[in-house]
């Protein structure tokens, strides 16, 4: 996509703290809204970023406040691109068993991964795993 | 019965319906607080029959749905009877996806959940 098709853009470094990411998923999501995406989309964007944050807060970074999450956002009239990176030392996206078999059915956590691949277009992890780019392209009418 | 800050409940019959009061079940503090709570009704209040009713929340993370399993599993222990009910459609479709809508008794209304307990 070429530069000048972004019509919104941001690029944060916040501490590892739900609360901040929250902050800027919100703005976030009321330029999806002030650009009237339609609620079925900012749901999944909301959706997905909550879980990519929280899992780079918590798994990535630990809950250690002193290391820092990165957040880029763009978005185009018909895509939001997403990128988040943490100072953890990555993990492998592969290796995270199966929510919906019977035994990871009622398993307390670990379905981050799965939702935000079910409701963005695209989830892509860099190779060491402490980077997730996402993307959503707006729904037809 | 008294003391809960995350939750509105009503009896109907020998059915309490729980409302949440939060819209987005987001913020770690109001998800532990939630889950204390819901765990609550069935092991201290002894509440035999729960219905969830989620009319007024139109998110919840995967901490929450977290929540609502150890909330099940406390139930089946106990011997409590839990449904829930009235979940937006964006919202099933996390249930369904997870799977977790084979886990749960799901009724689309409040009224169509109480007459099958």
């Amino acid at each position: 996509m070429s530069e000048n098709q972004w019509i919104w853009r941001c690029d944060r470094m916040i501490p590892s703290d739900t609360g901040i990411g929250r902050e800027v998923m919100e703005e976030v999501l009321d330029q999806l809204q002030s650009h009237h995406w339609m609620e079925h989309d900012v749901f999944s964007v909301r959706l997905a970023m909550e879980e990519a944050l929280v899992n780079a807060i918590t798994h990535g970074n630990r809950l250690d406040t002193s290391k820092r999450i990165r957040i880029c956002c763009d978005i185009a009239p018909e895509v939001i691109r997403i990128e988040i990176t943490d100072e953890g030392e990555g993990f492998d996206p592969f290796s995270v068993p199966d929510p919906t078999s019977p035994e990871g059915r009622i398993r307390v956590g670990g379905r981050g991964v799965m939702l935000m691949k079910h409701f963005m277009s695209r989830v892509e992890y860099n190779d060491s795993g402490n980077t997730v780019v996402m993307e959503k392209e707006q729904a037809k009418e | 019965m008294l003391g809960y800050r995350r939750l509105d409940l009503n009896e109907v019959g020998d059915v309490v319906v729980v409302r949440f009061l939060d819209q987005k079940i987001i913020e770690d503090v109001n998800i532990q607080e939630l889950g204390q709570e819901l765990f609550r009704l069935v092991e201290v209040d002894n509440c035999r029959k729960i219905l969830l009713n989620f009319s007024e929340v139109d998110f919840l993370s995967s901490a929450a749905l977290g929540k609502l399993i150890t909330m099940d599993k406390k139930a089946k222990k106990h011997g409590s009877v839990l449904k829930l009910s009235n979940i937006r459609p964006e919202i099933y479709e996390v249930f369904a996806i997870t799977k977790l809508n084979r886990l749960f008794d799901i009724n689309d209304d409040e009224a169509d959940a109480l007459a099958t307990f």
